[in-house]
């Protein structure tokens, strides 16, 4: 049995927990307004809001419910369309109204669900961050002009919340139904229930079960068959990131959102939001996890890049451990037996003389998968680069560690001739295809042209454009 | 006035087709399109399928009572495939079964054994190899041949336009409902209800009064649902004819991408003359269109390509051929604009060019050819033009002058990063350009306690043609717009329809609406005018005044005293464009209501360190006639350029060689997010007010914004350039940043780049 509060509705359900949460609501609870429109979290039409206990806090975070297993929403709070229908328009869909921000309406609410998501959230009330809320919602009609209109009046109904807590406060200002109120006691009995039914060990799992962490990608490649499989989730273990000496360590099921969120994160990489921006969107960055990234094995994924070049190593949950480099022997090839999963993500924290920088270029700048993309971790000592890794996505059948490249700039003073030097290396190291991401061709020339913009980025002073 | 679906849009209780609450026994439909793009059947297993637990039976072209055919101008498409397959993704069996799960399961298990034929997906093979669609049609005015000679300057090149797909973020779908007598209700998602009641009437042979095509609303159509709907309610109708139970089928994502035909991609050839002032005096064009494996509306879309070649431009000797050619991809279909923004991007490719040569600022090339009041296009039609109106204000509103001065000093001061201008005028003709099809009907009715229905042929799908018909109606009524609904559009309401498209469905249904109200309200007049005296009667807020003064009536009393002395409160109306008539043999007349008019200046900033680009800018002077409702058309225009937009910059259209799509979900196929639109689109108004034939002078908005788009890939271009002067930029769309990054290092070009481009050996490699 598998306990959730669906709006204002507890409800226990027997069917599979592989199955689609979006399903479950449309044609299971017969919710409607939740809408079916790419089947891959890609869009935006399904976006739902989950609700679980975090620290004590009652936390939402904006899901596409098309790639949500139940079995990720046990003991949590869905949100659809329909509970946040109150008995005249809520704020945030009068804004919607107001400004004309719906055309045929099919995109609509999710969009109302990711505005309602960010009233919800702790992000200071700034249209930037309203308009990031709905960085997952593709609508074919409008030019999204309307909606960024919207965007603005939703933020001024936020802006006197000051230090209120924002669930407080939305429920107090009308924009979310009273019943929110009650949410948190609610979900603290139902995890109460829940509990002797949470996360085990892995120890007892038989071979055959899968395992499934955000889903953001098993759910994309296939559906089916997750939909039928015996599923051991992930998504429900530890999720801290801590700093341990000079080492960041991230638990498990750490997703992209609690990487964008983590005091560690940012205190060592300033830019950590920009490059967050540009991979995938806000609900998917709350189900996906870092971990699965890796795992997942694709050769483009943007947190394995991110992470190579911080050299970051790897501890099963059997308690073997293996550098993030050595997991990948072919395409879509690991260096991992069936029942091992990753435990925990470590690597060490730059020091004040090592720069960090993540490049990535895609057909679309945002919400979209990279052509190339690629990170630099470069330490030097005035000027003369005393250690440095390079990686690149997209090149090869695996997410590559340009080691020609790091022996090469071993030891050199940074210029632009050894830059270009560097450059040339690179391209005896990957091998890349031509797919709808771009040319061979086309790959060879961008990489060469982000590894000059790593250079340009950290050592601004050179001429390389 | 708001959209009046926008309260149920924010709170989810708009229905959808996929949204209908089922009938208890309904059985779920999925078809098994060919893997294949060409060839012929040997086999079809369908063995394994119908071993899959819930399949109730599985359907093949063997199964059609009818004719196997839903081609709708020209008879070449079948239903299922029955020898031979033309397309990847075709239709050859259709799965019904207890539940969806269970019919995709079973699509898998269906085997086909082809003997596999040679596949064409390029145009230019196909006419070169006679595969066309229709004979080639060819416009001229004036005698280019002769026209040369006055030329000073001459340019040829070549184009090269991709499709789009149209995404709408409802897929297709239909549901059928076996009704009593043989008849069938077909829940349908498609723009042309009476062309999914014609198809389903020739598929099983039932007379048309038997189905009943009913549709509340889509969640998106932009043409793709004009024609392309009919497959599905075609085969769910086939089924539930047969089994007697209903049968739906919504296409999931992947099965619509690789199964629809798109915007038509279209190679072309063009040879532009002009003389020493500029003038544009003779264009040659030839476009090859990409169809398709069959006609579906492509021989439509290639006549409005003609219809459009010249843009907003008037050039005295034109000749103008289009091929419709037949490929082994699926059949390409009505897309917003249909076949206009491909006659538009050539004739603005030639310009680009000439200017290029010539060293000049295309602009300069587009102002001195606007076309003027009194001037003809190359189909006879005398234009009343607002072009030059609209690039004259916009020149002075956004002082473009200014703007082009600061894009030079940026790109002086500024390497990595450049700018690039263009603008774009556009004119587009409002009417379906076969004639016949520019009729409509409404049907009205007043109840007794003055409330009114109204059904009209018009499909809402968000373009916000039914909040319109309620304007119309509560205008002549003088009542408020909450007194009025609109009704599901309905074949047993409204008859023989023409689909919601060419923009000039508010025009029509608009009109229609108007037509009936004025009749019911002239004879709810005549009563009061029995009563009061007077045959000045007039409505006003409700109220009934005569000879100016109140009466003490309201509408509602009125309404009353109507049905109390048995006077019909119901009108059932008809509408037919006036002045528009076509000889399609001399290619000359005039095909059109009006003709829409606008220009925009498009600003974008190209990273050419990454070959990334943003939108700066777009700002449009907008020929609205005079606006009836502002909130909608204003949203016309914004989503229309940002649709443009996308298909001139990251919708990549990809099909392999052997016709398979690869660019077959959101996650291949990138339409623009709210990141990637213009930080700034201003829309200005050119409120002119000559009398036209739009409902209310406020003329048709749906299609004519999306060619603004256009203009940003020769903002694009002219920002490489000022990068690399000598780059070379083909004129092939869209312009992704793989393209504006190759186009950056096309040729070696002086100064750093040169440097660079010597030491970076890889450059120009072919792997």
């Amino acid at each position: 049995m598998l306990n959730l509060i669906l709006n204002n509705e507890s409800i226990g359900t027997g069917l599979p927990k592989g199955m689609l949460l979006l399903d479950f609501i449309r044609y299971h609870q017969h919710l409607t307004g939740t809408k079916t429109g790419c089947n891959e979290g890609d869009c935006g039409a399904c976006t739902v809001l989950v609700g679980e206990i975090r620290n004590n806090e009652l936390q939402y975070r904006s899901f596409t419910s098309c790639l949500t297993p139940l079995g990720n929403v046990q003991g949590k709070h869905v949100v659809t369309i329909e509970g946040v229908n109150m008995e005249v328009l809520n704020p945030v869909q009068q804004a919607m109204v107001d400004h004309s921000a719906t055309q045929c309406g099919f995109c609509t609410p999710g969009f109302v669900m990711s505005l309602a998501g960010f009233c919800l959230s702790r992000k200071a009330p700034v249209v930037r961050n309203a308009i990031a809320a709905v960085d997952g919602n593709i609508c074919r009609c409008t030019g999204y002009k309307s909606i960024e209109r919207a965007a603005v009046a939703v933020t001024k109904l936020l802006q006197d919340r000051n230090g209120t807590e924002p669930l407080q406060f939305a429920v107090e200002q009308g924009i979310l139904p009273a019943y929110f109120t009650g949410i948190k006691e609610r979900l603290n009995l139902l995890v109460a229930l829940n509990g002797e039914h949470a996360f085990e060990n892995a120890g007892e799992i038989p071979v055959e079960v899968r395992f499934a962490a955000g889903g953001t990608d098993l759910y994309v490649q296939q559906p089916e068959e997750m939909q039928l499989s015996a599923i051991h989730f992930l998504l429900d273990q530890k999720k801290d990131i801590t700093k341990q000496g000079n080492r960041c360590v991230l638990e498990p099921a750490v997703t992209v959102t609690d990487l964008l969120e983590s005091a560690v994160m940012r205190a060592y990489f300033p830019q950590m939001a920009n490059y967050v921006k540009r991979v995938s969107s806000t609900p998917i960055r709350n189900m996906a996890t870092i971990a699965g990234n890796f795992i997942n094995a694709s050769p483009i994924g943007d947190f394995t890049i991110f992470f190579l070049a911080l050299n970051a190593m790897l501890e099963f949950n059997t308690g073997r451990t293996l550098l993030l480099s050595d997991l990948y022997l072919g395409y879509k090839k690991l260096d991992k037996s069936p029942d091992e999963y990753i435990r925990n993500i470590s690597f060490e924290l730059p020091g004040s003389a090592t720069l960090f920088n993540f490049e990535k270029v895609c057909k679309r700048t945002h919400l979209d998968i990279a052509s190339v993309n690629t990170a630099i971790s470069i330490t030097t000592q005035e000027d003369t680069i005393t250690s440095v890794l390079i990686s690149a996505g997209g090149v090869a059948p695996v997410p590559l560690l340009l080691k020609a490249v790091a022996e090469y700039l071993t030891g050199k003073t940074v210029s632009e001739k050894v830059v270009l030097e560097a450059i040339e290396i690179a391209q005896t190291e990957i091998s890349p295809m031509s797919d709808t991401r771009g040319s061979a061709e086309y790959k060879r020339l961008l990489l060469g042209q982000l590894i000059k913009a790593h250079f340009i980025t950290l050592f601004p002073w050179l001429h390389l454009v | 006035m708001k959209n009046i679906d926008s309260h149920t849009h924010v709170n989810g209780q708009s229905v959808y087709l996929d949204d209908i609450p089922l009938i208890h026994g309904t059985l779920f439909g999925a078809a098994y399109g060919s893997p294949i793009a060409h060839g012929i059947i040997t086999a079809l297993e369908l063995e394994d399928a119908l071993q899959v637990p819930g399949v109730v039976r599985i359907f093949t072209y063997k199964d059609i009572p009818g004719e196997n055919q839903i081609g709708g101008i020209i008879p070449d498409e079948p239903l299922l495939a029955e020898h031979h397959v033309h397309f990847c993704g075709m239709p050859v069996a259709f799965v019904v079964a207890h539940t969806l799960e269970a019919a995709r399961a079973a699509v898998h298990k269906i085997k086909m054994i082809i003997d596999p034929l040679p596949v064409i997906t390029d145009p230019r093979e196909a006419q070169a190899k006679g595969e066309l669609i229709i004979p080639p049609r060819t416009f001229t005015m004036g005698n280019t041949t002769q026209a040369w000679q006055q030329c000073t300057s001459v340019f040829e090149g070549s184009v090269d336009i991709n499709g789009q797909e149209h995404l709408y973020i409802e897929t297709q779908g239909a549901y059928v409902v076996p009704q009593e007598h043989n008849a069938l209700r077909i829940h349908s998602s498609t723009q042309g209800p009476t062309a999914v009641q014609r198809t389903v009437s020739k598929v099983l042979g039932l007379p048309m009064h038997q189905l009943e095509v009913v549709v509340t609303r889509l969640g998106g159509g932009f043409g793709g649902k004009e024609d392309q709907a009919n497959m599905w309610a075609a085969l769910c109708a086939l089924a539930a004819w047969h089994l007697k139970r209903p049968v739906k089928y919504a296409l999931h994502r992947m099965e619509d991408m690789v199964m629809t035909g798109k915007r038509h991609p279209y190679a072309a050839d063009f040879k532009i003359g002009l003389d020493a002032s500029l003038k544009i005096i003779a264009y040659e064009v030839t476009f090859y269109q990409n169809a398709g494996a069959s006609a579906d509306l492509s021989p439509a879309v290639m006549a409005r390509t003609l219809f459009h070649c010249t843009n907003s431009y008037f050039i005295p000797h034109v000749k103008a051929t289009a091929y419709s050619c037949r490929t082994n991809l699926p059949p390409n279909t009505a897309f917003r604009g249909f076949g206009g923004p491909q006659g538009m991007f050539v004739i603005e490719a030639a310009i680009a060019l000439a200017a290029e040569k010539l060293q000049l600022d295309a602009c300069s090339i587009q102002k001195a050819n606007l076309i003027q009041s009194g001037e003809a296009f190359p189909y006879g039609q005398v234009v009343q033009s607002e072009a030059a109106n609209c690039w004259e204000k916009m020149e002075t509103l956004y002082d473009t002058a200014a703007m082009r001065e600061a894009v030079k000093a940026f790109n002086k001061s500024n390497h990595q990063y450049k700018k690039g201008i263009a603008f774009m005028p556009v004119c587009f003709g409002i009417s379906f350009t076969n004639t016949l099809m520019n009729n409509a009907r409404a049907l009205v009715h007043v109840y007794t306690d003055g409330s009114v229905g109204i059904s009209t042929g018009a499909i809402e799908m968000g373009q916000g043609v039914n909040t319109k018909i309620v304007q119309v109606a509560a205008r002549i009524f003088s009542i408020p717009t909450d007194k009025i609904k609109i009704n599901p559009t309905n074949t047993y309401n409204i008859a023989n329809t023409s689909p919601s498209a060419a923009s000039a469905t508010a025009d029509m249904n608009g009109k229609a609406t108007l037509i009936a109200c004025t009749a019911i309200a002239a004879r709810l007049k005549q009563v009061a005018a029995t009563v009061f005296g007077t045959t000045n009667i007039i409505f006003e807020n409700e109220q009934v005044l005569a000879n100016g003064e109140s009466t003490g009536w309201d509408w509602k009393k009125l309404v009353h005293e109507a049905y109390i002395q048995r006077v019909s409160l119901s009108e059932h109306s008809h509408y037919a464009t006036p002045e528009i008539h076509y000889d399609i043999n001399k290619e000359k007349g005039h095909p059109f209501a009006y003709h829409v008019f606008g220009t925009a200046i498009l600003e974008v900033t190209v990273d050419c360190l990454r070959g990334t680009y943003v939108t700066d800018a777009v700002k449009v002077v907008h020929d609205f006639g005079a606006s009836m409702n502002t909130d909608i058309d204003r949203g016309q225009i914004e989503g229309g350029i940002v649709q443009g937009i996308g298909w001139m910059t990251m919708e990549e259209v990809v099909y392999d060689k052997e016709g398979r799509l690869r660019s077959n979900a959101l996650s291949t196929y990138k339409v623009p997010d709210i990141y990637a639109v213009p930080k700034e689109l201003l829309i200005e108004a050119l409120q002119t007010r000559q009398d036209n034939l739009a409902i209310f002078g406020s003329k048709a908005v749906g299609e004519p914004p999306l060619m603004y788009g256009i203009g940003i890939w020769f903002a694009l271009r002219n920002a490489i350039s000022a990068f690399s002067p000598s780059a070379n930029i083909p004129f092939t769309t869209p312009m992704t940043p793989e393209k504006v990054l190759m186009a950056l290092h096309s040729k070696k070009a002086t100064g750093d780049i040169h440097q660079h481009a010597e030491k970076a050996s890889y450059l120009g490699i072919n792997h």
